[in-house]
């Protein structure tokens, strides 16, 4: 048998090891009945280090080279490579989940910063170290407000323009539980306030809006909504992201009682991966799902940190806990924490603004072209908006798939763009390349 | 006795520890200006505004307070903190799998092609018929599998099933999982010889059960010997069986719990497939099912017809548990480690670790209730109290086990060292375990003191809770 490269033990070693536990074969260890003995192949050739990089290499470069201007609740910024060149410090990234607080200040510390920066962003004081992603953020969030006001109402009021992905995956986390969803129209992208006021009634268990939309619009009536919400006792949720929220009113400060949504920061484009934010209100601290960082004094008087509140988690509350999540996203964490303070306050309120000006731009230069208008919202935006298209919105997609861009089809025919720092040097090629499909 | 020390800092005659970010660097912004109404924005904006060398010699500083697998031995039990080689990092840092969720499968056949192949890898590796990648962690993949058990039962107008039945040595996800997939959670007591108790399984499964989960080897480090059997009452009763994947390392190339009769099982990459825990996440949870099963696999799979891979919808679907397309860059490194390994180098990574946590137990001197065990095990720390002892390790420069989980052993220190230590760092783990197991009280109660953090008031942190710079502005 050919050996692990990553279990070090020499063979002398080993029969050293083998006589001290008194067996002469490591297969004695092992209690499997026979018929429960696997005595095939698994077909996978052990390669070296070298082959394995160049198997994933060549299989990562039959991706095509395209330019995206893609959104929609993912976003690429620029991510400084001192955060990759810190955050990749063995010590940050082969540490697990601080159990011995004593030894982990560091990490601790790290996440007690990432919590404080998600505090300042969403006006909310409490913030966890950690949801895999917005969805997750608000099926827990919807699951809070069950179990805050079981008696009351169970039905979780959503507007039509939320990403059906991420409805798909609240929809599982509701299902053994009695709540329903309920979508509500918008109005020119935003969520419809008549709507609203029609849907919304004494079986609302929670309201969710978000800002910017998934659409790209920014939410103008956040305060008016959360007093809907409230008014009838209903829960209110919003999901942002700290670039936005770098510049928007702090939800928190509109009557958010519940923050959700994508870090953005810190992770670059990588298929999806992200870190989903949670946030809330001081009231709901002993129902917040997921690791939360604390203070305590050490034996000596100092200042130090550790998880705290622990009696919610699964490994102590079991089924009756707040929620089933262990291992989170901390390390995107950290990273998002690193990237924010390396930008500082001036650099992520540049970058916010920035995010208002580039699809204001790309949208005129759009509009500009027969065949599409742009943005159909008259909204303002932040980082994308939507685009309508004589011809059908699928078939531009695929044209402009050739000719080396990828947008996304939201609609027979509307189109999404997203601009920000990462590709605004190609608007003036993208610009070209519709102009010649939609002629 | 060998030491090795904490890295420890001093600033000034003060605290051992660094200042917040906030205290050396906060600063307040007016935002104006933006193009934005000003009822829509805020006022201002606080943030740390270090320049970078200061932010790098921050968070080096903050790593060099940090205990990682790379510093020395790791054996918390059910963990598998093992070795992750730096070679998977650059694997996933390749810029051409850097691409939005949404691209259109045709533009993103390598990302395909790669998920594909790791499906299939994982498939082979737990005799599974087809797995998901979706679930971004094993607590994830456990509510997946409980979906999917849901929407399995109900397809067979067996949705009353609302039971999901779990030994009293489970994980905490696994009943925490079954909760938030709304079933009632069932506990049984486990046996004498600490594995499933056929009787008190019988008796627990019925016309409500949905779901039997059952990790193996189990908590405790043994084989379920009677797995086909307890598999058969379990499917008797009309429930399907459920394999937690946590402790994979122990049957890698050995067993499958396909072969076992398990229904539905989640793999912890981060853990058997050596991808880093990054301080606590992110990890993934693969789900694996057998055939009976794929229809109902969330949305999208990966598939290949002919030389092309694509996204498909299967038939029943639950439909999505991530927002987009799970922890990407994971299940990269997770890849690369089983092609780097290949059918060799993972038996004997069963080997190596289940010897390894053989011999560590053969040289300490506490006792261990329950064997035979494999990967791990799990040491009693008799009248000493485990968390004491653990913290009295801490001074040996050696990370502790787990403590006081699973329950059925008194005063329980679960340990897995993994196949990544050699036999030198295993006698050092067994003189830190002898250390702190022979010391006494006082030298107990008052550990650790080599380390950056002395005790800390647990009572204390949660009865006031500071959980922001913002909570401290007044201390
Ligand atoms: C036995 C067992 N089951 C399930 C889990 C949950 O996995 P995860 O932390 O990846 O969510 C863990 C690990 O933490 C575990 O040890």
């Amino acid at each position: 048998m050919s050996r692990s490269p990553f279990a070090p033990n020499a063979e002398a070693d080993e029969s050293a090891m083998l006589d001290a536990v008194g067996v002469s074969d490591v297969e004695e260890l092992f209690d499997i009945p026979e018929k429960d003995r696997f005595d095939g192949e698994f077909d996978i050739e052990a390669r070296s280090e070298p082959e394995v990089k160049a198997l994933v290499s060549d299989m990562l470069a039959e991706n095509d080279d395209l330019t995206e201007f893609m959104g929609r609740g993912y976003y690429d910024h620029y991510v400084p490579s001192v955060v990759d060149r810190l955050s990749m410090r063995s010590e940050f990234l082969t540490s697990y989940t601080q159990y011995q607080p004593e030894v982990t200040q560091g990490f601790l510390q790290a996440l007690f910063e990432y919590q404080s920066i998600l505090v300042e962003l969403t006006g909310l004081p409490v913030a966890n170290a950690s949801m895999y992603d917005t969805a997750s953020g608000l099926a827990e969030a919807a699951l809070l407000a069950s179990r805050i006001r079981q008696a009351d109402g169970t039905v979780v009021l959503i507007p039509d323009y939320v990403r059906g992905d991420r409805v798909s995956v609240l929809e599982n986390y509701i299902a053994g539980h009695d709540i329903q969803i309920e979508r509500f129209a918008t109005d020119d992208g935003t969520a419809g306030l008549d709507a609203l006021e029609a849907a919304i009634d004494d079986e609302t268990l929670m309201v969710y809006v978000e800002s910017p939309t998934t659409r790209g619009t920014i939410e103008e009536h956040l305060e008016a909504i959360g007093d809907f919400a409230h008014d009838h006792d209903a829960m209110f949720t919003v999901g942002s992201d700290p670039v936005a929220m770098a510049i928007l009113e702090a939800p928190g400060d509109l009557g958010a009682d519940v923050v959700v949504g994508e870090a953005v920061l810190g992770m670059p484009n990588a298929y999806g991966m992200g870190l989903g934010i949670f946030a809330t209100r001081d009231d709901y601290l002993r129902h917040v799902p997921g690791r939360l960082i604390g203070i305590g004094d050490d034996q000596d008087g100092n200042r130090a940190f550790t998880l705290t509140l622990q009696t919610r988690e699964q490994h102590i509350r079991r089924e009756r806990a707040t929620s089933n999540i262990c291992t989170n996203q901390a390390w995107v964490a950290l990273r998002m924490a690193m990237h924010a303070s390396q930008l500082g306050p001036d650099g992520l309120t540049d970058l916010a603004t920035e995010m208002v000006e580039l699809p204001r731009q790309l949208a005129g230069e759009l509009d500009e072209l027969p065949g599409i208008e742009a943005p159909v919202h008259d909204r303002h935006h932040f980082r994308e908006f939507v685009a309508r298209t004589d011809e059908p919105a699928e078939s531009i997609v695929d044209e402009l798939e050739s000719a080396g861009f990828a947008v996304q089809a939201v609609d027979e025919h509307e189109l999404q763009f997203t601009v920000t720092e990462t590709n605004q040097h190609a608007i003036p090629d993208l610009v070209a390349a519709v102009e010649e499909v939609v002629a | 006795m060998r030491h090795y020390d904490q890295a420890t800092f001093s600033e000034d005659d003060s605290p051992v520890y660094e200042r917040l970010l906030s205290e050396k660097f906060g600063t307040e912004v007016a935002v104006e200006d933006t193009p934005l109404p000003d009822e829509l924005t805020r006022d201002t904006l606080e943030l740390p505004a270090p320049a970078e060398p200061e932010l790098s010699r921050h968070y080096v500083r903050l790593s060099q307070q940090n205990y990682a697998v790379e510093t020395g031995p790791y054996p918390l039990g059910s963990c598998t903190m093992k070795y992750n080689p730096p070679f998977t990092e650059d694997v996933a840092a390749d810029p051409s799998g850097m691409v939005h969720p949404d691209r259109s499968a045709e533009s993103v056949q390598g990302n395909l092609e790669l998920l594909y192949q790791l499906q299939e890898y994982l498939a082979e590796i737990g005799g599974m018929a087809d797995v998901t990648l979706q679930p971004p962690a094993g607590a994830a993949g456990e509510f997946t599998g409980n979906r999917i058990a849901a929407a399995y039962h109900e397809a067979h107008d067996e949705g009353h099933r609302s039971e999901v039945v779990v030994p009293d040595t489970a994980h905490g996800t696994n009943p925490a999982s079954a909760a938030m997939a709304g079933y009632d959670v069932v506990e049984i007591p486990s046996g004498e010889d600490g594995r499933v108790d056929l009787e008190a399984l019988e008796a627990a499964v019925g016309e409500d059960t949905a779901l039997f989960m059952l990790t193996n080897p189990n908590t405790l480090g043994l084989f379920e010997r009677d797995i086909e059997e307890i598999a058969e009452v379990v499917h008797e009763a009309g429930g399907l069986v459920y394999y937690d994947g946590a402790n994979l390392n122990a049957l890698l190339g050995r067993a499958r719990p396909g072969d076992m009769g398990y229904d539905i099982m989640h793999y912890n990459v981060h853990k058997t497939f050596a991808t880093p825990h990054g301080g606590g996440g992110p990890g993934a949870g693969p789900v694996g099912v057998v055939d009976e099963l794929t229809d109902f696999l969330p949305n999208p799979q990966v598939d290949k017809q002919g030389e092309d891979f694509e996204l498909v919808e299967p038939e029943q679907t639950i439909g999505k548990v991530h927002d987009f397309k799970g922890n990407w860059l994971v299940l990269i490194k997770a890849m690369a480690y089983i092609a780097r390994l290949g059918d060799s180098g993972l038996c004997d990574t069963s080997a190596s670790a289940v010897l390894n946590a053989n011999y560590l137990a053969e040289q300490i001197d506490l006792e261990i209730p329950f064997d035979p065990f494999h990967h791990e095990f799990v040491a009693s720390a008799g009248d000493l109290d485990a968390s004491n002892m653990a913290k009295r390790m801490l001074d040996f420069g050696v990370h502790p086990p787990t403590t006081k989980w699973p329950e059925i052993v008194s005063q329980a220190l679960m340990t897995e060292p993994t196949e990544a230590e050699s036999k030198q760092s295993l006698d050092q783990l067994a003189d830190a375990f002898n250390g702190a197991f022979n010391a006494g009280d006082e030298e107990l109660s008052s550990a650790p003191h080599r380390t950056t953090a002395r005790r800390i008031d647990q009572a204390d942190a949660a009865r006031n809770p500071r959980l922001s710079w913002h909570a401290l502005d007044d201390e």
